[in-house]
């Protein structure tokens, strides 16, 4: 019998810890394409953060560390400093990249460090149970704003790839999601992208996925990528916020 | 042998710690450390290794944390207020066993405190340095020439029980200059390192630094497993040196530039005729306790010195477990203790007042 569809190499055989219709595991999928098709699987080291994704250190069969709640781009830093011939990404969600780790984020990227960032828009704090996120939209309600998100008191959703792209050592911020088999298609391309740009010396590329919590967010699967589109791509539209070297883009391979 | 040159103990720190095959520096602007930083800054390029000034302190012990990891010599310097800020990272290279060198040039606290030398950070750097059960190797310099020393031995010592070592200097050591001998290159003595993320290579399975256990019995097994190294490490690595300790009814213990102005303190004493006797921990953890306790068998009383309100007392205290009493002296806030005061401190004792 023809195998038409297999698990990546760069995924181990450990069951995802995912809850049912959670978006994290069709990015680590495309994640272990990517690597897979690249061949880096070898030289590749994988920093998961504290989140929901914080065991993806199981799921990735490249090397792996587990950082604090937002210094996955310093350890990343570390990383890639002591061995730039390794290739370096890093996975966060929105609390730990835009909240916790803002600091840390903004530096690597002015700093042009030579990584890969995935980062996953979910709008809200999947493993502590649903709380406020940086990007939780406005009225928005959450467990720490069950009134809905105020602004005046809270303030704004954070719009992250609109915010680095201002930085000159960002060669890619695209903002992507899978709530489709097309966008999926896209979201794909963008990440192999981001990773062929480590490879070839490029800088700092971000793929912000808008993602969606179905389990915190109190809805079925299906509504939750209902509800995703019709409030969170409004808010975090598609498409590529900064990309230093469109030449390169499109699809290569 | 090598020649005698003469540096500022920050530069002969940096120097050193090149030397020691650390060509990965991370660290935050702060004085009165910043000669450390900017001798890296200016070494680094020229030997291809890394100068990074990071955002913070808390991106610079992580950085730290991500080079140990890959399986390379790194280390960041700071002062006490930095410090506070990577007992973050310092706890999670401790939980994930990443040795690595992280230097603390005291200063007065807390708060923002003063920018003199100080020894108000003993507590931190021995009992709770961040969250959660763990120790780190601490190795205190009184001259540059151990400052030079000590980073050899903080690496060896760090990679042998995979624990973040420290070497915990101040102001005072810091920017003091003395004569030293640099090491010879080649005398750096590596282990391997199996565990370290340098990509698989399609040669073993893959390798996770980690720190997070969420079985409670296996986050136990994997503390009392540390906690045996740590036991070896009590049991082999305590260092101290005597000073008219053979004889002394009256021994001060003392570490850093505090020891220097006692070690003048007790040759005064005994030119008038008072045995004083200076015990120097070396390593701060693990504790020199088998000395104290040695020196108790002929010692009337202790007297601990300190530029801290009292810190390391305890420790004396615990070792001696009530066998002898056990004085403090200390000033604070970056201001440093005379001779003649200790000589005073050592006078009450002796008259039992
Ligand atoms: C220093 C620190 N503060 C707080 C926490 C608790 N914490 C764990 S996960 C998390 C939020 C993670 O949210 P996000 O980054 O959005 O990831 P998600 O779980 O949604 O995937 C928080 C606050 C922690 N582990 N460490
Ligand atoms: S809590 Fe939300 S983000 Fe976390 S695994 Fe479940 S659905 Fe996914």
């Amino acid at each position: 019998m023809a195998v038409v569809f297999e698990r990546p190499h760069a995924l181990t055989d450990k069951v995802f810890s995912y809850c049912p219709g959670c978006p994290h595991g069709i990015v680590h999928r495309l994640v272990a394409e990517t690597i897979d098709e690249l061949g880096i699987e070898d030289r590749t080291i994988g920093i998961s953060p504290v989140g929901c994704s914080v065991t993806a250190y199981d799921f990735f069969a490249c090397d792996m560390v587990e950082a604090a709640h937002g210094r996955a781009p310093a350890v990343a830093t570390g990383i890639k400093r002591a061995r730039p011939d390794n290739i370096v990404f890093t996975y966060q969600g929105d609390g730990d990249l835009a909240a916790i780790g803002m600091a840390e984020t903004v530096h690597a990227a002015t700093r042009g460090e030579n990584i890969t960032v995935i980062f996953i828009n979910n709008a809200i704090y999947g493993m502590t149970g649903g709380q406020m996120a940086p990007t939780t939209l406005p009225g928005q309600i959450t467990q720490t704003t069950p009134y809905g998100r105020d602004v005046k008191a809270a303030g704004y959703p954070i719009r992250v790839c609109e915010l680095l792209s201002t930085l000159d050592g960002v060669a890619l911020a695209q903002r992507v999601t899978v709530d489709s088999v097309k966008h999926v298609r896209e979201a794909k391309k963008a990440i192999k992208r981001a990773f062929e740009n480590q490879v070839n010396g490029r800088g700092y590329s971000i793929i912000e996925v808008v993602s969606a919590c179905p389990t915190n967010w109190g809805l079925t699967p299906s509504e939750a990528l209902c509800w995703l589109r019709d409030n969170m791509l409004p808010y975090y539209p598609l498409g590529v916020y900064k990309d230093a070297y469109p030449e390169e883009g499109g699809a290569k391979k | 042998m090598a020649e005698k040159v003469l540096m500022k103990g920050n530069e002969a720190l940096a120097e050193a710690a090149i030397c020691a095959g650390c060509h990965h520096f991370f660290g935050y602007p702060i004085t009165p450390q910043t000669e450390l930083a900017a001798y890296m800054a200016k070494k680094m390029p020229k030997i291809g290794g890394t100068y990074l000034q990071a955002e913070s302190e808390l991106a610079s012990i992580n950085m730290v944390l991500g080079a140990a990891a890959a399986g390379v010599r790194a280390m960041t310097s700071t002062s006490s207020p930095g410090l506070s800020l990577m007992t973050e990272g310092i706890s999670y290279m401790a939980g994930c066993d990443l040795p690595a060198l992280i230097v603390n040039v005291q200063r007065g606290g807390p708060g923002l405190g003063g920018i003199q030398p100080s020894q108000a950070d003993y507590y931190q750097a021995t009992k709770a340095t961040g969250h959660g059960d763990f120790q780190l190797i601490v190795l205190a310099p009184s001259t540059v020439q151990e400052m030079v020393d000590m980073v050899f031995l903080a690496f060896e010592l760090g990679e042998k029980y995979r624990m973040p070592a420290m070497l915990f200097s101040d102001g005072l050591l810091g920017q003091m200059m003395e004569p030293v001998v640099l090491p010879e290159p080649g005398d750096i003595k590596t282990v391997e390192k199996p565990w370290a993320v340098t990509g698989h290579g399609g040669k073993r399975k893959h390798n996770i630094v980690n720190s997070l256990y969420l079985e409670p019995n296996l986050l136990e097994d994997t503390v009392r497993a540390r906690y045996e190294r740590y036991a070896e490490a009590q049991r082999t690595e305590q260092r101290c040196e005597e000073f008219m300790v053979d004889d002394a009814e009256i021994v001060l213990v003392a570490y850093g530039a505090s020891s220097r102005i006692c070690r003048s303190a007790v040759t005064t004493a005994r030119q008038q005729g008072i045995k004083a006797g200076l015990i120097r921990p070396i390593t701060v953890w693990p504790f020199p306790n088998d000395a104290i306790q040695k020196a108790a068998s002929h010692a009337k009383a202790f007297l601990s010195v300190e530029m801290s309100m009292g810190q390391m007392v305890d420790d004396v205290r615990l070792a001696l477990n009530g066998a002898r009493p056990t004085y403090f002296y200390g000033r604070t806030g970056g201001m440093i203790p005379s001779p003649a005061e200790v000589l005073e401190e050592i006078k009450k004792i002796q008259e039992g007042k």
